[in-house]
């Protein structure tokens, strides 16, 4: 495996960098390099650009409709100047022969217009929030339906900050240009478009010197595309890595206290603000270039045109209202650009954001839903385990499994031993797909898992580990996450059946005690048995259990496993403990080590057989005197 | 906020004397900037002059050089329009450049202060805010923060200066008209202080909601695992969709909000032009206003359109900023309540004799009436391990946690040779004490820096040491060896090997006072025993308080003290207790699983692994 960059002697790096060590897993900044190759950059830009077209695709009627309210509302609003320059033109010398017909006709036409555009406008922006915030919804749903189909792999590399990130900070900055309003962008570039008909047709002369102006306007523009669309891809991954250190340190706060380590986190934090602010700065200045240059070339472009229109004026060439028109119209073709330059920005700041969502969505979730699922056998007697010729590893270049056979019939309760890095969890993990093997198959009732759909393979297969992870809400919702259309009594009878009714009867407000709010702070061993009951209640085939009782007291952890003993009995398990008291109740021990099975019989043969597990089961015995 | 108990997430109520007071309150952040704050607005000012001058260059060009013939004036003037442009574009880019920089120093400051608030604030703060509220505060909100200060305070003054210097050039140029533009200024002003408070409900409303939906992210991104262990993404989608649906809602309301208001705020100014074209082109008609003067007014008047059509995106913008300057100071208005006190002293490690004392000690989570301890009375003589015994869930490891004081005591007090812990400083006490918790928290990072958390300053000979005893030494095979990075963006570590690095990272320095949480309960029986002899060697230097669970470990304790229902029941020696106390029997008796013989004597003795892994471990 080749060395990552990072591995330069410490003394080498600077200290803000080092604290980091170095990763493992060369994929673990896979961030950062996936936007250094150009083809690679190209690629998540088509994403994203295909990702948008389908994002709006279900709203062609709203945006069509929209298109047709921002023509009038444009159409309205470009009326006023014409409107003026023919006041002006027509309607004064009428007048000073007592004549106010054409003045009352180009008021009346100016109120119409008003009211046309506040009408239009009014509709315009409603309709645009609300494809905006729908098409938000969709995305925000789909990416996160997305995470929730990746591979436990795919989060063990990407981790739960830059998940965080990627639904919270990226969203946001899309969410951004919603509220800032796409429509402006849209709106800017059709008056722009209707501003330069008009101008074409007011003086053509004086248009094409209006047009000298495009070939600078467009040069500037590419060049602050390419930038910015560079910069802000980088304050999406610093402000990524400022996410990730701050809900880390969130979440650890008490070892952070406990150990004094808030001085060294600050600097930690403040150089990764820093960053993420320079980054963000380099983004803005170049906007803070752009836009004053759009502006530039409108200015001395007016300056022209004022000469070149006045000298028209002397040859008798063209009129003064038309050229008073011709200016102001002017004005309205660069004042958007402004905006225009504005919402470009805000464009390209989503637009790194989306291509940051488009890659997430381009990953194929590693451990798929079969094309054609196999249904699970129903009825008695199920839950046979074979593995045949399983190898796998988490990187290529370390084989965790070679070639492992071992075939668990239904009902039997098997336990895992062995020492750290032999396989133990990683068997129990593939029991629960939660990686498929790299090579050879898991089977299930003699069903290759692959084929197996994920919820029918959910209802068989539960795997419970030490993590025990409680979602918010009450206790007795988290009981039901195990099985969903529980009724309340079931709930109860898994938290009685298990030893866990007690404890919760005596929380505040019972089974409905929110578990992460005042009061409901459950102790690492409250959480177990919680656990416990959750896979109680699933009721599946195959009960995995990897180090799931290592934080109860004695009795209780007895009453777990008296539980577990008649939950056993009639259905097949993989128990991975340390504490023999566990592997003691099991039918069948296998001793792991370097991935292979070297020891496998029944507890009471194996004590007595004369090698590790005996020996491991005659210190045990001892610690318990 | 009210700053009552820790800041209760739950009562948000945007309080205090103006809508604005929290957002004005973070001004600080923007004093180091105040110089080239005052150039910014120069810079804005003279930018919008030299654009407000252009319309009346043309008027006398119109009127000029055109009426007159006169090509040399043409040239004079037009050349004075260009001086004017490349003016107002230089002007502008400096204003923006700098205001780029304060901006996102500023917020960069802020984030900065945010986070070492929350370093700062008690366990039990944490307790209560959701996390995702948080890290909502730190990003979204001062973006929003920041985009109001970079742009639109600054827009704010400079639209409303333009619209007042268009509106007195307008009056210089006609009166009348001059001062009807004016008036439409008062249904222009009624509009924009309904929509405001509005608004700023709507935006409060929306970034709560954001936060819960970070929360939602953030903790599915935690239990992803459990997730996928029962399949319930799809339960967990739709409690995410239930948030991103309610945030779509507020946001489609908050939408329409700001299309009736804008597109009012456009329609006032258009109104008031079309008057004064009629009006005007009647004046102009009487010869009153000559024609050039008719075209630089609605020339001027039309350079008030975008200062009023912006003003519903700057006050929107202004709410939002106020709201997410509410939400910031309700964490930053929250005291830290775990501080020093006044003259707190420190204690340097050598003159520590170690005699903790709980004396009538009592305990309860804010917000709860029930007291998890009461009258707890304990005294651990210097060098005394003391072992702490109880059911699941009965106070134990919050006993441990008011030692380093992560939380503070609400009745009674303890003392460490005779100081209340509340007058020693917060780093002294907490140098002095080495915690492991029940659950071993690893940081992203190198093993080494794991380890040194609290002592960044430890020799390579301390950090050897540490792992000796807590039989960590696989910390120096892994694949960098220390310079690993672990946790969650690193290497995964079993639970065994993060608890035996959770422990070296305790004993490292040699702490006076030990509180270690079950910190042997996931280890197996061979490395269990390796590192009880290891431990036995640190507390005969060190008073120690144990959370135990397992009878094989209560050997290391000198005494066991039974808590029950908040209250130490018992305290003694293991033996006597054991004979004594039915209770602390149930709890410890250390009898095989029902209907499980003791087995014969098996083999010898396992030897231990070359590397010093423990054998049952994975």
């Amino acid at each position: 495996m080749s060395v990552p960059e990072q591995a330069d002697p410490p003394g080498e790096e600077p200290e803000v960098t080092r604290w980091r060590g170095t990763a493992t897993d060369p994929e673990a900044d896979r961030s950062q390099a996936e936007e250094s190759t150009p083809e690679a950059v190209a690629r998540l830009r088509r994403h994203s650009r295909s990702l948008l077209a389908d994002l709006l695709r279900p709203h062609r009627r709203r945006l069509a409709a929209a298109v047709g309210l921002l023509l009038a509302q444009n159409a309205a609003a470009m009326a006023g100047p014409y409107l003026v320059m023919i006041g002006i033109d027509r309607a004064i010398a009428p007048l000073r022969a007592g004549n106010p017909g054409p003045l009352v006709a180009v008021a009346g036409a100016f109120a119409a217009a008003a009211v046309t555009e506040y009408a239009a406008r009014r509709g315009f922006l409603a309709l645009s929030a609300r494809i905006g915030q729908a098409v938000l919804l969709d995305l925000r749903q789909r990416v996160f339906g997305h995470f929730l189909r990746l591979s436990v792999g795919f989060h063990e590399r990407y981790t739960s900050g830059r998940m965080v990130s990627r639904l919270t900070s990226d969203l946001d900055s899309i969410a951004e240009l919603v509220d800032g309003g796409i429509d402006s962008l849209v709106l800017a570039g059709l008056s722009i478009l209707s501003v330069a008909a008009i101008l074409l047709w007011l003086d053509l002369p004086l248009a094409a010197v209006t047009l000298l102006a495009f070939p600078f306007l467009f040069w500037l523009s590419r060049w602050f595309a390419r930038a910015s669309a560079s910069a802000y891809r980088r304050t999406r991954e610093a402000v990524a890595l400022v996410i990730v250190h701050f809900v880390e340190s969130m979440r650890g706060i008490r070892a952070v206290q406990a150990f004094r380590r808030e001085a060294r986190n600050q600097r930690i934090f403040v150089a990764l603000g820093e960053d993420y602010r320079s980054s963000s700065l380099h983004a803005f200045r170049l906007i803070a270039t752009y836009s004053p240059a759009i502006k530039l070339i409108g200015n001395v472009t007016v300056a022209v045109v004022l000469c070149y229109g006045g000298w028209r004026v002397l040859g008798g060439r063209t009129e003064v209202g038309v050229l008073a028109a011709f200016l102001l119209y002017l004005r309205r073709f660069f004042e958007p650009m402004q905006e225009l330059s504005q919402f470009y920005n805000s464009l390209q700041s989503a637009t790194a954001a989306l291509e940051k969502l488009a890659g997430v969505l381009d990953e194929r979730p590693a451990v798929a839903e079969p094309a054609r699922p196999v249904p699970l056998p129903t009825g008695a007697g199920r839950g046979e385990l074979t593995f045949g010729a399983v190898s796998f590893g988490y990187r290529a270049d370390t084989p965790i499994l070679a070639g492992l056979e071992l075939t668990v019939p239904a009902g039997q309760t098997v336990a895992l031993i062995g020492p750290t890095g032999a396989g133990k969890s990683t068997i129990a993990k593939l029991v629960a797909r939660f990686h498929d093997p790299d090579a050879g198959t898991v089977r299930l009732d003699g069903i290759d898992l692959r084929d197996v759909r994920d919820t029918d393979l959910r209802r068989a297969v539960v795997l419970v580990t030490q993590e025990n992870h409680l979602f918010s809400g009450t206790v007795a919702e988290n009981i039901r996450f195990g099985r969903p259309d529980a009724d309340d009594d079931a709930v109860r009878a898994a938290a009685r059946a298990i030893g866990a009714h007690e404890f919760i009867a005596a929380l505040p407000e019972g089974y409905g005690t929110q578990v992460h709010r005042r009061g409901g702070r459950l102790s690492a061993g409250q959480r177990q048995l919680v656990a416990f009951a959750r896979a109680f209640l699933a009721d599946p085939t195959v009960l995995v259990l990897d180090e799931a009782t290592s934080a109860l007291d004695v009795p209780t952890e007895r009453m777990v496993q008296r539980a577990l003993s008649t939950i056993l009995r009639d259905r097949t398990a993989l128990v991975i403990a340390h504490r023999l008291s566990t592997v003691e109740t099991a039918d069948r021990v296998l001793v792991l080590d370097g991935g292979r099975i070297v020891e496998d019989g029944p507890p009471g043969q194996l004590a007595d057989a004369g090698g590790r597990y005996a020996a491991l089961h005659r210190q045990w015995r001892e610690s318990l005197l | 906020m009210p700053v009552e108990s820790d800041g209760d997430p739950a009562a948000r109520v945007a309080a205090g004397p103006h809508p604005v007071h929290n957002l004005w309150r973070l001004r600080r952040y923007l004093r180091p900037y105040a110089s080239e704050f005052a150039w910014l607005l120069v810079a804005g000012l003279a930018s919008t002059a030299a654009g407000i001058a252009v319309p009346l260059v043309v008027q006398r060009v119109v009127d000029g050089p055109v009426a007159r013939h006169d090509p040399a004036g043409l040239l004079q003037l037009g050349g004075l329009a260009l001086l004017l442009g490349v003016v107002e574009a230089v002007l502008i880019f400096i204003r923006r450049w700098v205001q780029s920089s304060s901006a996102v120093g500023m917020e960069a400051a802020l984030r900065a202060d945010v986070y070492a608030h929350l370093q700062r604030l008690p366990a039990s703060f944490h307790d209560r805010w959701q996390s995702g509220q948080l890290l909502s505060r730190i990003t979204s909100d001062l973006s929003v923060i920041r985009r109001f200060l970079s742009f639109g305070v600054f827009f704010l003054v400079l639209n409303l200066t333009t619209y007042l210097v268009v509106v007195l050039l307008l009056i210089n140029l006609h009166l009348a008209l001059g001062l009807l533009v004016a008036a439409s200024a008062v249904p222009l002003l009624l509009i924009s202080r309904r929509f405001g408070r509005h608004y700023h409900a709507a935006s409060r409303r929306m970034q709560d909601q954001q936060g819960d939906v970070a929360t939602v992210v953030e903790e599915t991104a935690q239990g992803l695992r459990t997730m996928k262990a029962y399949g319930r993404g799809v339960e967990l989608a739709a409690r995410f969709a239930g948030g991103a649906r309610t945030l779509h809602d507020t946001g489609v309301g908050k939408g329409r909000l700001l299309a009736n208001t804008a597109a009012l705020l456009d329609l006032v100014p258009n109104l008031t032009l079309g008057v004064v074209l009629v009006a005007g082109a009647a004046a102009a008609a009487r010869s009153v206003l000559t024609i050039g003067e008719l075209v630089a007014f609605v020339s001027l008047q039309l350079m008030l359109i975008w200062p009023v059509q912006s003003l519903g995106w700057i006050i929107a913008n202004g709410q939002e900023a106020a709201t997410a300057a509410d939400r910031i100071q309700e964490v930053l208005d929250t005291p830290p309540r775990i501080t020093d006190a006044p003259g707190a002293l420190a204690l340097p490690r050598d003159a520590v004799h170690g005699r903790l004392r709980f004396e009538r000690v009592a305990f309860r989570y804010p917000g709860t009436t029930t007291p998890v301890l009461r009258e707890i009375d304990l005294t651990i003589e210097p060098g005394e391990t003391l072992a702490l015994v109880g059911a699941t869930g009965c106070g134990k490891s919050t006993l441990l946690s008011l030692v380093p004081r992560l939380h503070e005591v609400t009745g009674g007090r303890i003392t460490l040779d005779g100081h209340d812990l509340r007058e020693l400083r917060l780093d002294s006490l907490r140098r002095l004490v080495g915690v492991a918790f029940e659950e071993p928290t690893l940081f992203s990072m190198s093993v080494r820096e794991n380890l040194t958390l609290g002592r960044p300053d430890a020799g390579d000979d301390e950090v050897r040491a540490a792992l000796a005893l807590a039989q960590a030494d696989f910390a120096y095979d892994l694949p960098w060896g220390l310079a690993t990075r672990v946790g969650e963006q690193g290497l995964s570590l079993s639970g065994g090997q993060r608890q035996r690095l959770a422990l070296a990272r305790a004993v490292l320095g040699r702490p006076a006072l030990l509180v270690l949480d079950d910190p042997l309960s996931a280890l197996d029986v061979h490395t269990e025993a390796l590192v009880e002899a290891a431990l036995r060697r640190v507390l005969r230097n060190s008073t120690a308080l144990l959370v135990v669970h397992r009878p094989s470990t209560i050997a290391l304790a000198d005494r066991v003290a039974l808590l029950d229902g908040g209250r130490i029941t018992a305290i003694g020696r293991h033996s006597d207790l054991l004979a004594t106390v039915p209770a602390y029997r149930a709890l410890l008796a250390a009898e095989p699983p029902a209907g499980q013989p003791p087995p014969a004597g098996a083999a010898g003795p396992t030897a231990p692994t070359a590397d010093g892994r423990g054998l049952v471990r994975s």
